[in-house]
């Protein structure tokens, strides 16, 4: 307990002190006309949603884990 | 009074840093985020392996009202053959059809995209219906998208030829997502989901061993699990573009699972697109898995799901570009194969009392149509 405390009055002292300074402003570095690689089909983290999803199915009911893939998908009593 | 002074302007000292981080994070003008394009997607799908046949048709159509809303309807056939290990070795083979619809709109406000789903699943033994709310927002002048979501799930848990048998089961996922572009050439996403179960959890139809003998299975009626993922994705220039991604998992039935996965993409000529992509999967067992229980604990499970093991699946699809005019209609052919090797390591067959594995192939045929 007494180092959680410690560590809660040292969050608060250092938001106190920043408070006090300037942040300094972070632009975007990458521009707009600068991300055409980027727009690129082979380039998206998910192509097809039906392929994907049946991908998602087929692991979700032979693998213990689950989530954090992105693909939204639906119960079933298939395990 | 002299203290309550001094915690209002600590709080507003607070508010000043908060605002001025929301300042770095939302500079300069909003932009607007696009609507999902119209679509309509027709897949075949298929796998084969362990003892198990599953195949069927799946559709999906998009289609946008007056630039405000996106509707799409989905349906999704699984057609399933059952003569898996576990099957034939305590039951008998069956074949079942499951049936899901779902419906989806999306709703586009400057850089915020909100998601409204639901989704039902049809078998003859069980029913699911679930609802979801996905939120994502552009910030930091496009470079980066954060996303939340929730989804909520009730099943209904039957027994074929058992009316007396009655049971339910609830879930609970939260989602929170993070995309980032790093470079012009590399791009990283970040996923984190809480999910919580309650209910019952397993199969009505399984059977665990105990001292030899099969007993129905005992499955706690709870579980909690949290799954991360970060991934990767670079642009390789003329040799077309390179994923990685990596996903820790862990649970409250002592389940730790580690999925690392990598890809590439390349174009063949202005039709083509060909892509390799490869899968690693390891997880240790519950800790109320047991091949064979050598004591008596309130639960036990031999459900293969739950045991350790690992899984390495490759595979390549290929894409074709069949017809194409820029800014009216674009056509897609695309096939698809992985073939998966599962490797248990505390599963065995009870008929050799060998360690059990399998090879499983999947196959995917679909057509793909944005106009």
């Amino acid at each position: 307990m007494t180092i959680l405390r410690a560590l809660a009055c040292a969050a608060l002292l250092g938001a106190t002190l920043l408070a006090g300074c300037s942040v300094p402003k972070l632009e975007p570095w990458v521009k707009p006309y600068e991300r055409e690689r980027l727009a690129d089909p082979i380039m998206k983290l998910s192509r097809d949603s039906l392929p994907d999803k049946h991908f998602e199915h087929v692991r979700d009911v032979r693998e213990g884990a689950r989530g954090a893939t992105g693909v939204q998908g639906g119960g079933c009593g298939c395990n | 009074m002299a203290a309550t002074r001094a915690a209002i302007g600590l709080w507003h000292r607070l508010l000043a840093l908060l605002g001025s981080l929301l300042g770095v994070l939302a500079p300069g003008v909003s932009r607007a985020v696009d609507l999902p394009g119209d679509k309509a997607e027709a897949l075949l799908h298929s796998y084969i392996g362990g003892g198990v046949n599953a195949y069927g048709p799946a559709v999906l159509v998009r289609k946008s009202i007056m630039d405000k809303v996106s509707l799409s309807g989905t349906y999704y056939m699984d057609a399933v053959s059952n003569a898996s290990i576990d099957v034939v070795t305590t039951a008998s083979k069956y074949n079942e059809t499951r049936h899901e619809f779902g419906l989806s709109a999306d709703y586009v406000y400057r850089d915020a995209q909100i998601t409204l789903g639901a989704m039902t699943s049809h078998e003859p033994d069980y029913v699911a219906n679930t609802g979801n709310i996905d939120v994502t927002q552009e910030v930091f002048g496009g470079m980066t998208t954060v996303a939340f979501g929730f989804t909520k799930a009730s099943d209904k848990v039957g027994k074929k030829n058992s009316p007396e048998f009655s049971d339910h089961a609830h879930h609970w996922q939260y989602r929170f997502g993070l995309t980032q572009i790093l470079t012009s050439r590399w791009l990283a996403s970040l996923n984190f989901d809480a999910l919580s179960d309650d209910g019952y959890l397993g199969s009505p139809y399984r059977s665990a061993r105990v001292f030899g003998a099969f007993v129905p299975e005992r499955n706690p009626r709870t579980r909690s699990s949290r799954a991360g993922k970060v991934k990767l994705v670079g642009d390789l220039g003329n040799f077309g573009s390179i994923n990685f991604g990596y996903r820790y998992y862990t649970d409250t039935w002592d389940i730790k699972a580690h999925t690392a996965e990598a890809g590439w993409s390349r174009y063949f000529g202005e039709a083509w697109l060909a892509d390799i992509f490869a899968r690693y999967y390891t997880q240790t067992h519950a800790n109320f898995y047991s091949d064979n229980a050598m004591t008596e604990t309130v639960y036990v499970s031999r459900n293969r799901q739950l045991s350790t093991f690992n899984d390495i699946g490759l595979g390549g699809r290929l894409s074709y570009n069949v017809r194409r005019v820029p800014g009216r209609y674009d056509v897609k052919l695309i096939g698809t194969y992985e073939y998966t090797r599962y490797k248990f390591k505390d599963f065995t067959d009870v008929r050799t009392g060998e360690l059990y594995g399998y090879g499983a192939n999947l196959f995917q045929v679909y057509l793909s149509a944005t106009y």
